[in-house]
């Protein structure tokens, strides 16, 4: 497989995966059970949307890996299999993709909050994501994805540790931004520029957004990160805000609106898009569309 | 600067020690506790709140300024007792089943505590008995229940029907909210009431019991 950093150098336009949540409840995740317990009683299910992504033209295909980290499964009395959750999800996925797709190795916060906010140390932080991406990088991930951080220094750490454990290994490091009065800043306080600027100190390779909002606020992130970003720019947006609609839940943003809105994306000159929450196979071929048309449009 | 805006202008800054000092400084000048509650503690705990809404302050200075409101409430609160001052009322919180996202959670805990309330906060991933048994078991009056996740808010609906089944609607009042959550979703499970943030859930609380 072709390191994605060389395929970033070459130019164009990367495409990711979308969500992972709904696809797993319809397959059997009930209410309460962490998605990350499939991976070890349901790994076909795994395998199928996998496929779902690779068919829609997903070039990174994302572990069902993001509350894999042991402070996360301890709440679930799980930490003691984080080795095989993990190894689990990536050996799934490159079942079902081989080498025509990046394995992109989630990791999502622990959910705990560093001192003196919380009660957290940076050693503990650190050993948290450090056996988690150990295990990862050891089962064969193309890449490292921290993702969903709202605090700096718990992402920069999670970056930290996989640099340490893997040198050579891309990481892509994205963070959850509010549209403030004041601008675009995570709950944490965390602006984009210092996101950008705190990412690619910590090692990363490309650095980004994703969650907590629809694609139009994506643009507006988006636009800012490429203002203060000197690396590689991702953008996974949420099928928009949820609502209730007859009683059932449902992520607004359609793949046609989200296809005509990416647009925008790529003009800013983004390099990774995909989806988060809310997103389907749909939404990706989708959006497959939209890459490979920009990609036309620059070659002309 | 008199000593109850100096409370509250500290506890703003998060300066928890220098919070606890000034209130210990009141005490000893004779300043109702009360008073100092009210016109200290809370007046800068709702000028914390009325920031964090605006964002023009942000989660961590939130935690701090929680931590200088225990600070100051130490030495206070055996006062309060003493005088017999009641709090304001009883609430029942936590994020509901499966769900681990606390932030919120906490925040509404923080800022009920900071508005006179009594806050009976049973963690994360509670079961719906949990949640109407610990209701029953502390006479709270009300249960604030989050969800961060769109897979987990079901359970919301779950407390609200076994509060019907067990007969126990309009004595034990439901309030929602979380980012998956809306106005639309509390009254399509029948939630007695629902509050975009923390600031909001004192104001709807209030509202519902006082």
């Amino acid at each position: 497989m072709e390191d994605i950093r060389e395929r970033l150098r070459s130019g164009g336009v990367i495409l990711g995966d979308g969500a992972w949540g709904t696809l797993l409840m319809q397959r059997g995740l009930k209410p309460g059970e962490p998605p990350e317990a499939l991976n070890l009683s349901r790994p076909e299910i795994l395998e199928e949307i996998a496929t779902l992504y690779l068919e829609a033209g997903a070039e990174l295909i994302t572990t069902n890996t993001f509350g894999g980290s042991p402070l996360r499964l301890r709440a679930h009395a799980l930490e003691g299999r984080t080795e095989e959750i993990n190894r689990r999800a990536v050996e799934a996925v490159r079942r079902a993709i081989g080498d025509r797709a990046w394995v992109s190795a989630s990791v999502g916060p622990s959910g705990r909050l560093l001192k003196p906010y919380g009660d957290c140390t940076p050693e503990e932080l650190y050993a948290n994501f450090e056996r988690q991406i150990g295990v990862l990088v050891a089962a064969g991930a193309d890449l490292i994805c921290v993702e969903t951080m709202s605090d700096l220094s718990e992402a920069a750490l999670a970056v930290r540790a996989a640099r340490a454990i893997a040198p050579a290994i891309p990481v892509m490091a994205t963070m959850t931004f509010e549209d403030t009065p004041r601008g675009y800043y995570t709950v944490m306080g965390v602006s984009v520029a210092k996101a950008a600027a705190g990412l690619e100190e910590a090692g990363a390779d490309i650095v980004g957004s994703n969650c907590g909002n629809g694609i139009e606020t994506m643009i507006g992130i988006a636009r800012e990160f490429r203002k203060h970003a000197r690396l590689p720019v991702a953008i996974q947006a949420n099928a928009g805000l949820p609502v209730t609609r007859d009683g059932a839940l449902v992520y607004p943003e359609s793949p046609e609106f989200v296809a005509a809105k990416a647009v925008e994306l790529l003009d800013l000159g983004v390099r990774i898009v995909g989806g988060c929450c809310g997103t389907t196979p749909d939404h990706i071929r989708a959006l497959r569309a939209v890459v490979d048309k920009h990609r036309e449009s620059a070659r002309a | 600067m008199d000593i109850l805006k100096l409370i509250s202008t500290s506890l703003e800054q998060g300066e928890d020690e220098r919070v606890r000092d000034l209130v210990l400084e009141a005490i000893a000048q004779e300043i109702a506790p009360a008073e100092i509650l009210n016109a200290g503690l809370i007046a800068g705990m709702n000028v914390v709140g009325e920031k964090f809404r605006l964002r023009e302050i942000f989660l961590p200075e939130v935690l701090l300024a929680a931590r200088a409101m225990y600070a100051g409430m130490e030495p206070l609160k055996p006062l309060l007792v003493q005088e017999g001052i009641p709090v304001l009322g009883k609430v029942v919180i936590g994020s509901v089943r499966g769900d681990l996202h606390d932030i919120g959670k906490n925040l509404v805990g923080i800022m009920l505590r900071g508005a006179g309330f009594e806050v009976v906060d049973l963690g994360t991933d509670v079961h719906p008995e949990r949640f109407v048994d610990a209701a029953l078991a502390e006479q709270a009056p009300v249960i604030g229940m989050s969800a961060l996740l769109t897979t987990t808010m079901p359970a919301m609906k779950e407390v609200v029907e076994l509060i019907r089944a067990r007969g126990l609607q309009g004595r034990i009042k439901t309030i929602i909210g979380g980012a998956a959550v809306s106005a639309e979703y509390a009254g399509a499970i029948g939630a007695d009431a629902y509050a975009f943030d923390a600031a909001k859930a004192v104001q709807r609380v209030k509202e519902m019991i006082l």
